[in-house]
């Protein structure tokens, strides 16, 4: 069993494409989306959490790039720039995922990347504006 | 026995100074007793970092050939406008002031990405700021028109003086109301979704000097990376505030003004800073050693996070209209608020802060290293500030219809 957070991009010739029935209707995938929207040059934007068996997972993946959709782990998506975070703790209480936790020994915010949705409701939260958004 | 700031300075300079940070102070005073250590103990350092929008520098750009006097229209730092209403190439740059064009609230809420304190924080790091400036003209200023760089390496003088830093305690903000609001505490969720708080606590400096009894007009401090002084109480000092047994003000109460030399401040504790939905400000980290004169000062300093407390006031309604909460919302420690959540009229709340706890800890090390090294030493303060005998309180404003 494999359970990743991707997103995908894909250019103009795919957005009217059912992408994601085919994921599950092919490939037996369990899919929960986090974000979509298609930019005003018309390119997709698609933020997913997919799940499912390894072999199907893969072979989603391998459909996903022969088509032409770019594939990339979410975790790269949100980034903390760690020479702005003055760990005040601003966030912890703003993220909905618990990604942004507070250690209590240290009191330093942790940022677990794998746990993040990229919601984005951190970004304007932060008073360094620290939290970057990459898509 | 009482020790005096001499002799302080004395160890300091023969390089026999026992200093140490306002938690570590926690420990000493607990293990051996207040006078014991008042004994052993010269200096604690203290340390807050946060968000101050009492805050802002003056600069001296010097002057241009032919002489321009900027007073009288409008002056700009990267598009912020700066107050000049001084003589004539002296300016001044609050940190919460905003570009003409920035669209504040208008699409709420507004983002602020972009303010003085921004400025500030460029300025500090040794970045050029565009300058651009208009003026009516003067037989002994004649220009009219002024646009260029400048450069904090290259101006005369460039000071950091801020009228209200350093709040002694402060409220912890929560929203009754069903919509979620956005204040310069922060995001607040409706229904007392998250309750956020904005103080160093153990390691603020005018919670461990309660009764202003080293910190007066004077003071040496670490200000915003590099030296400055306490040069008056803050504007809303208010002295005569609320107490509980240990002398510790149990809702917001002093304040101090500081000034320091720009020149020698780092970018690292000087962050422009945006308020979602507020403003813009700027984050500084100060510290401020207490000389440990007696007994009771030792007792002050060892405050802990346990015995700070703070008032629950509701941003909604009770903060901007003077309505008082239905039910009292009471008071939290700094403990309970530090463990991530508190309980509000039997609801559980997750707790955030403003200030850094980190970046304060990081202050008081610094000081403590400055003051090891024997090239920080504690100036006498000059004058003391107004203490609860003064009488002195914080009032609102009389507004008087103009006819």
């Amino acid at each position: 069993m494999i359970s990743e957070r991707i997103v995908l991009r894909f250019p103009h010739r795919l957005v009217e494409q059912p992408i994601v029935y085919n994921l599950v209707r092919e490939h037996n995938l369990e899919f929960n989306i986090l974000k979509a929207y298609v930019t005003p040059r018309e390119e997709g934007l698609l933020v997913l959490e997919l799940k499912g068996q390894d072999d199907d997972y893969n072979k989603g993946m391998n459909y996903l790039t022969r088509i032409g959709v770019a594939v990339q782990p979410l975790s790269q998506d949100v980034i903390r720039n760690d020479a702005r975070c003055t760990h005040c703790g601003a966030c912890v209480t703003i993220c909905p995922t618990g990604a942004l936790v507070l250690d209590s020994i240290t009191r330093k915010v942790h940022f677990y990347d794998n746990k993040c949705i990229a919601c984005e409701l951190c970004v304007p939260a932060c008073p360094p504006r620290a939290m970057e958004v990459h898509f | 026995m009482a020790k005096t700031i001499a002799e302080i300075n004395d160890k300091i300079k023969r390089g026999q100074v026992v200093v140490v940070t306002a938690e570590e102070m926690i420990e000493i005073v607990e293990e051996k007793g207040a006078k014991k250590a008042a004994q052993e103990v010269d200096v604690v350092t203290t340390g807050t970092f946060g968000p101050m929008c009492s805050s802002g520098m003056y600069v001296n750009i010097g002057h241009a050939n032919p002489r321009i006097k900027l007073g009288g229209e409008a002056c700009y730092l990267n598009e912020v406008p700066a107050y000049c209403g001084f003589a004539a190439v002296d300016i001044y740059l609050g940190c919460t002031h905003l570009p003409d064009d920035d669209p504040r609230n208008k699409v709420y809420p507004g983002e602020f990405k972009y303010g003085g304190g921004h400025v500030i924080e460029e300025f500090v790091a040794g970045k050029d700021i565009k300058l651009t400036a208009a003026a009516y003209g003067t037989d002994c200023y004649p220009r009219r028109k002024l646009e260029t760089w400048i450069n904090i390496k290259d101006v005369n003088e460039a000071v950091l003086f801020n009228p209200r830093n350093v709040y002694q305690n402060y409220n912890v903000a929560v929203n009754l109301s069903d919509k979620i609001i956005y204040t310069y505490m922060g995001v607040l969720k409706p229904d007392l979704g998250n309750a956020n708080y904005c103080s160093a606590g153990q390691l603020s400096p005018l919670l461990n000097d309660p009764l202003y009894k080293t910190i007066g007009i004077g003071t040496r401090i670490f200000l915003g990376g590099g030296i400055g002084y306490v040069a008056w109480q803050g504007t809303q000092h208010n002295p005569t505030a609320k107490r509980k047994d240990n002398d510790v003000p149990c809702v917001p109460a002093g304040t101090l003004a500081v000034i320091g030399d720009l020149k020698q401040m780092k970018p690292e504790w000087l962050i422009g800073a945006s308020m979602l939905g507020y403003g813009a400000t700027l984050t500084i980290g100060i510290g401020i050693p207490i000389p440990i004169l007696d007994e009771e000062i030792a007792r002050y300093t060892a405050i802990k996070d346990e015995e700070i407390f703070a008032p629950v006031v509701d941003y909604s309604k009770q903060y901007p209209y003077g309505e008082k909460p239905k039910v009292e919302l009471g008071e939290v420690s700094y403990a309970q608020l530090k463990s991530g959540k508190i309980m509000i009229q039997s609801k559980e709340v997750p707790t955030a802060s403003f200030s850094s706890y980190p970046k304060a800890k990081e202050i008081v090390e610094i000081l403590k290293e400055w003051i090891k090294s024997g090239q920080f030493l504690l100036p006498e303060p000059v004058a003391s500030l107004p203490g609860p005998e003064s009488g002195l309180t914080f009032k609102p404003l009389k507004e008087r219809p103009i006819e």
